[in-house]
Parts: C-alpha cells; structure tokens; sequence
C-alpha cells in the first residue's frame, strides 16, 4: 500500500469522491424502506390516496439523485483505478529502462511483459472492485448494524457472535486456499513455459520424431495441474455455502428469540421482520467483503511481482559520476588489470587482470574461442556492466565518470544479438541519431553497404520492417544495425561479430569505408575469421579471460601459438584449394 | 519464410454461436449423469431459498394469531424447525453442486487442453510459421481459462438464475395477480436498457482491446530490444512514445469501462424503480379495496403487499446475475471458437504407410518446384542425387532455397511440383514417422528443453545410455565445456538454454545429432556460432558422425564444405553450378566467385 500511495495522491479526489458518491446508492437502498413504510403507515391507514402518489414522487425523486450518484460514483472509481494502473504501468516501464544489463539479465524478456501487462490489468481490476465496493459494503453494513441497534440491541447481541466466527472460518478457508492456489499457479506457469517451448522447437520435434514422447510429458502436466487445481477449488466452494449456513442459522436464532419476545409481548411483529431484512443485509456486505478479499489475494501475487520490479535496484547508475559534462573526444581506450564475472558468488572471473592501451584512430581486432570473454571485455568500454576489479579508462578518464548519456553517445556498439524494431528501415537507422538528414543515413548506409539493397527494396528506405526485421536476411540485418551505429558517429565502434552473416567480400568492402570514412574513429571488431582482422593495427587474442597476445597480425604470428593455430584452422582449408 | 498473418485482435464475440455450444458440451456429456444430479441440487437449493423465505409468513402469521403463548410458541418452534431443515438441504444441495461441477469442468478442461496439444503436434510446421507465439499460447492460457470459469459456474448460476427467476413470477403471481402485471410490464424495459448498454460497451470493450494489444505488443518488443535501447541511450525517446500509447489506452479503458460499469447502477434504479411502482400501485389498491371499489376482485392485504414488495425486490437479482453471466458465456464462447479454430486446423498429411527398414540413403531430389505461397516460387526445378554416403554441400545466398530443401525433404512441407525419393521409395508413400525417424536434422536456430544437458542430448535417442550420451557429446566437442558446467551433465538449461553461448548451444545440437542412428544427416548451418578452432576440432568428431551416412550440409562458411562430394550452387531457387570443389574452381563460375571473396553472397 505505502508504496502506491504517490499514485493515489495524483487522483486523490477521483479516489475519495468516487466510493463517497456511490454511499448515496447505500443511502438510497436504506431510506426507500423507510418512505414505503410511511406510505402503508399513513398512506393506506388513512385511506389517503394523493399521499400515496405524492409519496411515489418523493420516492422517484430519490431513485433519480441514486442513479446520478451511482453512475457518477461508477465513472469516478473508474477514472481513478484506470489513471492509478496507467501511472503504475507508466513507471514501470520507465523503471525497466532504467535497467542495466545486469538487472535485464536476471528478469526474463517474458515475465517482465506478464508484469507490464497481467499484472497491472490484475491490480487495476481489484482497485476498481475495491473503490466501487468500499463504501457500499461497510456502508449497508454499518447501516444495517445500526438500524439493527435501534430495533432492538439485546437480539442484536447475535451478530457478535456470529461476525467474529464468520471472519475466523473465512479466514482459515483463505489461509489454506493461498498457498493451494500458488501451487497451481506454479503448475500453470511450467505448463505454459512447456507449451511455449513446444512452439518455438517445432522442427526440433518434427524432425526428430518425438510427438508421442512431447504429448506424454504434456499429459503428465496437465494431469498434475488438474489435480492441484481441484485441491484449491475444493477449498474455495467451501465459501459460499459456509457463509449460507451461517446467515440461516442467525436468521433462525434471531426469528427464535424474536418470536419468543413478540409472543411475551417484548416486540412488534413488524420489527422482527424489519429486523430479518437487516440481518440479510448485514450478513449480504460481509459477504461481498470477504469475496473482496479473495480476490485480493490474487492481486496480491500480482502486486509483489510489480513491486520487485519497482524496487528492483539499478546497480549501475551516472549518479556518482564525477565529469558529467565531459564527453568522449578522441577515443582512446585502456584497462588497466580489469577483471569481471558476472555474479559475485562465481568463482571463476570470465575476464582476468586485463592490460592494454587502444590509441585513438586505430582498428582492434579481438579473436578467441567461444566463451573466452570477448563480448564481456568490449561491453565494459560503454560501460553495459561494471568491471569487478581495476578500471576501464576512456580517453584516461575512468568510464564511471562520465554521465552514462555522454559515455554511450561516444561509443557506438553493434550488439552480438541485433534487434531491429517494426518501423521503417529510416525509422530504425534514426536511432542512431533523430535529426540526421536524409543524405546523411544514405552516407551511412552506404559505409555499411545496405544503401544498395536497401535502394533495391521498392520502398527503399520506407520499407516496412517487421518486429524483428523478420523480412530482411541475416546479413542484412547485420549491415542495417552497422548503420545504425554508424550515424551516431561514435568516437569509439564497437562491432561484436556483427559481420558474420555477411560475405567476405562485402565485409571487405565494409572494411575498406571503415578505413576511409572513420579514419579518426576508434574501431573495435570482434569477429571468427581472421580474415576480418588480419588488417588491424593491433590484434587481441583472448584465452579464457586472458589476454595472451596483442600486437599485429605478423607480430602474433612469430610470437603466439594460439593465434597461429587460429590462423592455421582458417587458412589451412582455405588456401589448400 | 512464409509471411505472417497477424490475427485481428476483435475475437471476443463468437461468431456461430450455436455450433459452438454443442460442441462445447460434447466435452461434459461423459458426465451426464453427475451433470443431472448438479442441475438437481441447483434446482433444490433455488427452491429452498425461495421456500425459505416465504417460510417466514407463516412464521409471522403464527406469531400474530389468537392462539394461546405456548402454542404459539411450539408452532414457532416446529416453524422453524421446518426452516433449518429446508436450509439445510439448500446448503448442501449448493456445495454438493459446486463440488460436482468443479470435477466435471476441470475434467473437460483437462480434455480440451490435453486435445488442443495433440493437435499441436499434429499440426504442419506452416501453422507455426505463419502464426505468433504468443497468438497459439494465448489460445492455451487465456481461452482455456475463459472456458474454464465458464463450466465451473457460469452454466450452473445461468440455471440458478433461470428457476429463481421462474419461482419469484410463480410466487408473485400467487400472491397477487394485478401486482404481477406491474413487474411484468417493467422487466422488458429492464431488459431493453441492459441490452442497450451492452452492445454499447461491447464497442468500447472491443477500441479497448485493441489498445491493449498496441501497449501489450510495444511492451514485448521493447523489452525484448532493450540492451539495443540501451546501447543507443534512446530510452527518453521509447518512454514518449510509450506514454503516448498508454495514454490512449487510458482513455480507452475508461470509457469501455464506464460504459460496462454502467449495467450495475442502471439496473439497480430500474429495480428501485420497480419497488416503488409496486408499493405505489399496491397502496392504492389496497385503498381502493379497503374503499371497497375493487368489489371482490382483487383483495391485497397489507401482509400481502410486504410480502409482494419483498418479492418485487428479488426479482431484479437474477436479471442482474444473468446480465453479467452473459458477457462470461460471450467471451467464452468466443474462446472456446478460437480454440476449436486451432482443433479444426487441417493437420499434417499422414500419407503414405511404408515403413523404411535399413535405409541406404540414397536420396534423389527430381524435378522439384515449391514455393510457401503460391504466387511466389522459391525452387525452380531443383534435381539433387546423393548417392549413399555421399557429402552434398549447398551453397547460396540467404532467401536462396537451401533450407527450403531441407523442409521438403523431412516433409515439414509439400512439393508442389517434382518428386523427391529415399532408396528409390517417394517420400509421400513413406509414413512421415518413419521418413523422419531416419532423417537427422541440425539446425542453425538452436533449440533446447528446460532439463538437464543429459536429457537434451538423450532428446536424439531416447534409450540411449548415459555412456552413448558422453560419447555424442565427445564426437561434438561439447564435452569439454559441459565438464566445466557447474553440475557437468546434470546442469539444469533453461529458457532455452539462456545461460550458454550460441556456440555452445550449437554443440549441444550436434551432439544430440550424433546420437540419432539416423542414415541421412542435414546439416544447415549447424556450426555457424562456433569458432573456427573448435570446429576444426569437432571436423573430427563430424567426420565420423558423417561417415556412411548420406549429408547435406548447408554452410556459410565455405571453407567447411571443401571436401563434399558435390556442391550445389543455388541462386533464386535454381542450381547454378554444380561439382567437386576443385571442379567449381575450375569453372571459374559464381562459386569461385564466392570462395574468392569476389561476389557477395548475401
């Protein structure tokens, strides 16, 4: 609660006014009886037909000020859950933003979008049950309790014992229900993640014929949640007659005890009946209380989900930064004895007491095998992750000083995994700077050698890309996202094995605008062939997080057998032809 | 690959509504008997509870009458009595009921889901390629549920509703006949005003889903891209445009909402309204009566008119309950469609019934013309032999055809024209089992199962022991790594192997490749991810794997398909160049081109 009251403050009138309008729907459910009364008292006693009628209007009057009251309550409690879970909504979002890679890491892509969307419809739905019932429920109960008092307070002495004991079963039903029902929510979710991955492996399962064996796992599953879910709904049908049961037995105690002192002449008969309208009455709220608080239960696991996000913290921020003004001017680059894992408790470092110095203006190649640590080296520069030990210094200014905005603006990164988003192909390159003019992205584009295609496509840039890129071949994506980066015209360019899918001829061509149009751009590659590097002013061979050579590509290959035995792996086959 | 087709996201209204029930019940009449008992106890504690009620005239009627205290109290007593019992059989009868109901509608939940994933496995790879994930799952989680609450209490409460409804009008008329008419004339006018702003919302309610679906679909594709955002410090810019789409979503949501919220207080002024009329028109009648203007006609009493005015009250509840039952059964129904949608798919073709026995691998591709739509061709009379044992390498640019010939081969889709046979047998005489239980695939897009390493790589032989499974993983080079996973093989992969490197989860496929006794292999682009060391170090181990059987490999790398018997180069669907490495070289045609590095390839 304490932690969405800010955005309770922001609608604070919609939330008060809303339950308070709709306490005249209560108002109006209790005083009707009264005037009804009044018409049979004085009305019919007296053989008074125009007070009758004029009794009617009175009442008419009433059902007009309950309806405004009503839909205008309605409207307001509406309003407020709605503003109050598109605030929440809107927070979240920008908080996910504020994430680093660490912290995207540890959430996956799907249950952060659970928790963007279900989540948030789940805690909107209980807050708008909850505004429009949370005066009218207390409201006909304390009414009710009060009208009780007054009819008769000794045979209202029922209602204390019946109250506490109708909470205290509910409650234990609820205690045992809640962990029942997160049971079956566990056994949902790994069902869904089965069927999910059923989907995404298809061909896997095609091609290797294991239908039979896929459908048998299901069963099993299904069965299991089946028999989870009906332990938890066993509990809940338990509810409604529980509470019917205990209405009866008030309303016969209460008709007992009545009946007993309207037969000794203690009550009037009219009064027992009033007085059994209002036991259903009250009886009615607390029931329609309790199933407020069933619900809740539910939302409750949607809340804390949504408030892990909200309180998750982002353990990489610009906030202690020294030289926020200071901007990446010349592009140079140095770790000095760097090391980093990604979780504290490994106890092996991916990277290990890393050296070395990048002059401004020159190419670096990275190579090594699969999971030596090349991408985890190159994401300390734009500092995506925090080295664990030593320091990375970017123009001989430690990355940590730099306001994250100026860093990242200064080193322009083509991921490993390239995502493009649906849009235009302009609308994509854009990214990498909003106001660039048209001849620049084609300049751009050019570098990178996706003009040519892209021109090819009958809407040329225009064209429709699809969440994804899925309309765009694997090498296309590569060179669209070169682009990209390209326009930000960083100082530093990171390119992680993002030439893969491109052939070793267009890559040359990449290559050779690199050299000509980034002279005094910092260039950082990545990249499997050799073929890629062998140009580079300076090369990097990387070795389960060590460095075990760096220098050119002649010197490498006098003084490092690893980099020769890389060399050998490629060029061996392909000069042999 | 074939384009998507985005579904539309307006699905919450059925469209042949009737067919759809049937067919929904055909999945409880198994439990027809239980059902009927159900609809028994419904029935009892409906009547209970209107018993119960009117139990209370007697009640009173005793308590004002001339008889002596003690009398009257006994009667009182044996009155209540009566109640307790006739309440207690209404308790009972409703949670007999539910008790019953739950067990039958998780049952048919249990069918349907179960069905549903059968079905899935049956349906063609092109269902998958043409629908989104989330669309197909969305079917499992969200129409299921819906269906689900449907048969848990909707049906009965329907029911419920329906016999209070006719017991309240049987009950009101035998009370008082010109009274009744009051009630009756006033609920079509109910009626009409519920109708009247559901189909209005139900406008607001379908603008409202589609700007859920906007929030939603930004949401994913965000969240997905959000190291890119990161990376390009455009998270300012991501957060405008997803406050301009929430902000509609708002005004959306509060307006569908509004409108949907408004049933509950109209109806309840329509049943105020009802009770006023009632206590009005039954005033002056019992005025006129007691004036004696009504003759004998119509006697009210006062005790009557409570009782009527009471009545007149419940009345307008099960009007209400229905209502909202209604919208549950609408878009349940509508779930319910689009899962028999994905029920009624046409399933995979099953043609053919030889069962392979000792395949030689002899493949030949003759002939062979396909395209995903129709208007669009993407092999051009593409004839390939492999003779067994044979190493048959295709080389071309991406969009080329090479995978496409994979999907043809293992059947995932049907040749449109031309035919492709395993030792001389069609592929469409052999049962589609049996063709892929001798087909081993390696795929570039690297698939995994939550589970352990062990359990993956068992995935390409199921009896396979523990030792043939290191074996495999020796002949990959995976072992290495996975010796130096924290628990080795019995590592825990989840969300589809997150926590390895695209090499590595590479290796894990081909491992899982080298356990299968398949004849035929296909590689396509199965080490696209692993550094050339490794892969020299695995060529070993693939040497071995790829001993007498028949390969198709398809690589990128060209360097890795030097040694194949044949190559392939496929260029808009048409084999353009066909020979041995040193053949191609010689020709001075594309594939020198390629390998030269003088055209591009993508």
């Amino acid at each position: 609660m304490g932690q969405y009251w800010k955005y309770i403050k922001a609608h604070i009138i919609q939330f008060i006014f809303g339950p308070l309008l709709m306490l005249t729907e209560v108002a109006g459910e209790i005083v009707l009886p009264t005037i009804m009364a009044s018409m049979i008292d004085d009305g019919i006693m007296n053989n008074n037909i125009p007070y009758v009628i004029s009794r009617m209007a009175i009442m008419f009057g009433c059902i007009c000020v309950m309806i405004i009251g009503g839909l205008g309550g309605h409207y307001l409690s509406v309003k407020a859950s709605v503003s109050f879970s598109a605030d929440i909504r809107k927070d979240l979002f920008k908080k996910v933003q504020s994430f680093s890679f660490k912290n995207i890491d540890k959430f996956s892509t799907g249950s952060l979008v659970t928790r963007l969307t279900n989540d948030i419809t789940q805690i909107q739905n209980i807050t708008r049950m909850f505004l429009i019932m949370a005066m009218r429920s207390p409201g006909m109960l304390i009414g009710g309790i009060i009208m009780a008092l007054r009819l008769n307070a000794s045979l209202a002495t029922i209602l204390i014992v019946v109250i506490p004991l109708l909470g205290a079963s509910i409650g234990a039903l609820m205690y045992t229900a809640y962990p029942r029902f997160g049971m079956v929510q566990q056994k949902l979710d790994s069902l869904n993640s089965g069927i999910q991955e059923n989907i995404t492996n298809v061909r896997v399962i095609k091609s290797f014929v294991r239908e039979k064996f896929e459908i048998n796992k299901f069963h099993t599953a299904n069965e299991d949640l089946k028999d989870t879910m009906l332990r938890a709904m066993k509990i809940v049908i338990c509810t409604m007659p529980v509470m019917t049961l205990a209405m009866n037995i008030t309303m016969i105690v209460t008709v007992w005890r009545g009946g007993n002192l309207v037969v000794g002449g203690g009550m009037e008969v009219g009064d027992l009946t009033a007085f059994t309208t209002y036991i259903v009455q009250i009886l009615m709220s607390l029931m329609m209380v309790s199933m407020l608080f069933l619900q809740s239960a539910r939302a409750a696991a949607s809340s804390r989900r949504i408030k892990e996000v909200l309180n998750t913290v982002v353990d990489l921020t610009d906030d202690a930064s020294k030289k926020k003004e200071l901007k990446v001017e010349r592009g140079e680059v140095e770790f000095k004895n760097v090391c980093f894992k990604y979780y504290e408790s490994r106890k092996d470092n991916i990277l290990n007491h890393i050296n070395f110095k990048i002059n401004p203006g020159e190419t670096i190649g990275i190579i090594g095998a699969t999971g030596s640590g090349k991408t985890s080296l190159v994401q300390m520069i734009p500092r995506l992750y925090d080295v664990t030990e030593g320091e990375v210094l970017v123009d001989g200014v430690n990355v940590k000083d730099y306001s994250i905005r100026n860093l990242r603006d200064g080193v322009g990164m083509v991921l490993q995994k390239n995502v493009l988003f649906s849009g235009t192909i302009e609308d994509n390159l854009k990214w990498g700077d909003e106001n660039a003019a048209h001849e620049e992205i084609e300049e751009a584009a050019d570098s990178a050698q996706a003009d040519s295609f892209i021109k090819s496509f009958t809407d040329g840039y225009n064209t429709e890309l699809g969440q994804g890129g899925v309309n765009v071949s694997g090498g296309q994506k590569q060179r669209l996202c070169i682009a990209r980066a390209l326009l930000k015209k960083p100082k530093i360019l990171i390119l992680d094995d993002s030439t893969s899918a491109v052939d070793t001829a267009t890559e040359a061509k990449i290559r050779h605008a690199f050299a000509t149009t980034l002279k005094d751009t910092t260039k950082i590659i990545i990249a499997q062939r050799i073929s890629s590097i062998v140009d580079a002013d300076k090369i990097l061979v990387l070795s389960e997080g060590n460095v075990t050579g760096f220098g050119t590509h002649d010197e490498l290959m006098k003084t490092n057998d690893e980099y020769r035995d890389i060399y050998q792996s490629q060029v061996d086959e392909e000069v042999t032809a | 690959m074939p384009p998507m087709n985005s579904r539309s996201a307006d699905t919450r209204k059925p469209k042949n509504t009737k067919a759809t029930v049937k067919r929904l019940l055909s999945y409880i009449k198994d439990d027809k008997i239980k059902i009927g008992i159900a609809f028994f106890c419904v029935l009892v504690s409906a009547m209970s509870n209107l018993a119960g009620s009117y139990m209370l005239r007697p009640i009173i009627n005793n308590l004002v009458s001339d008889a002596s205290a003690l009398e009257r109290i006994i009667v009182l007593g044996y009155n209540l009595m009566k109640m307790a019992g006739i309440y207690a059989a209404g308790v009972a009868a409703s949670f007999f009921q539910a008790r019953i109901m739950i067990g039958v509608s998780q049952k048919a939940l249990l069918t349907i889901r179960g069905e549903l994933f059968e079905k899935l496995q049956k349906l063609p790879v092109r269902f998958f390629d043409t629908n989104n994930t989330g669309d197909v799952m969305s079917r499992f989680t969200n129409d299921v549920d819906t269906i689900g609450e449907m048969l848990n209490s909707t049906l009965v409460q329907i029911f419920q509703g329906i016999v209070s409804l006719i017991g309240t009008i049987i009950l009101m008329f035998y009370t008082n006949f010109w009274l009744s008419i009051v009630t009756i004339v006033v609920a079509p006018i109910m009626a009409k005003v519920g109708t009247t702003i559901a189909s209005r919302s139900r406008k607001r309610f379908r603008n409202q889903q589609i700007e859920l679906g906007k929030v939603n679909g930004y949401i994913e594709e965000i969240v997905t891209g959000q190291k890119v955002v990161k990376v390009f410090c455009h998270e300012q810019q991501v957060i405008n445009e997803f406050e301009e789409l929430n902000d509609n979503l708002k005004d959306a949501q509060i307006k569908a909402q509004f409108a949907g919220g408004m049933m509950g207080p109209s109806m309840n002024a329509m049943s105020q309204v009802n009770y006023t009329l009632t206590a009005g028109v039954g005033s002056i009648l019992v005025i006129l009566g007691r004036l004696g203007r009504m003759g004998s006609f119509s006697a009210l009493d006062i005790g009557g008119l409570t009782v009527f005015v009471n009545f007149s009250r419940q009345f307008s509840r099960p009007i209400n309950e229905l209502a909202q039952q209604l919208t549950i059964v609408m878009s349940a129904l509508a779930g319910a469609e689009r899962v028999f949608d994905v029920m009624d798919r046409e399933p995979e073709s099953t043609k053919g019934d030889t069962v392979l026995k000792d395949v030689k691998g002899d493949v030949v591709i003759d002939n062979v013309t396909f395209g995903y739509n129709p208007d669009k061709t993407i092999l051009k009379n593409v004839s390939i032999y492999a003779h067994p044992g044979q190493k048959i390498a295709l080389v071309g640019s991406t969009g080329a055809g090479k995978t496409t010939i994979t999907n043809l081969i293992t059947r995932f889709y049907d040749i449109n024209d031309g035919r492709i046979t395993i030792d001389g047998i069609d592929i469409f005489d052999i049962s589609p089992d049996s063709l892929r239980e001798n087909i081993a695939v390696v795929l570039q897009d690297t698939h995994l199962f939550t589970g352990t390493v062990m359990e993956n790589i068992r995935y390409g032989r199921l009896d396979a022991t523990d030792a043939e499974v290191r074996q495999a993983a020796l002949t990959s080079n995976a072992h290495s790594f996975i010796r130096h996973l924290p628990d080795g093989y019995d590592t825990i992969l989840e969300g589809d192997g997150a926590n390895l490197s695209q090499g590595q989860r590479q290796l894990l496929n081909i491992a899982r490749a080298a356990l299968s006794k398949a004849p035929i292999l296909i590689l396509d682009e199965a080490t696209s991810s692993v550094d050339t060391r490794t892969e020299r170090d695995i060529n070993k181990g693939m040497d071995t794997l790829m001993e007498n059987r028949t390969t198709f490999v398809i690589a990128h790398r060209l360097s890795t398909i030097r040694n194949a018997d044949a190559i392939m180069v496929l260029e808009n669907g048409e084999i353009i160049e066909r020979g041995s490495h040193d053949e191609l070289l010689e020709q001075k045609g594309r594939y020198y081109e390629l390998y030269t590095g003088l055209k591009e390839l993508d």
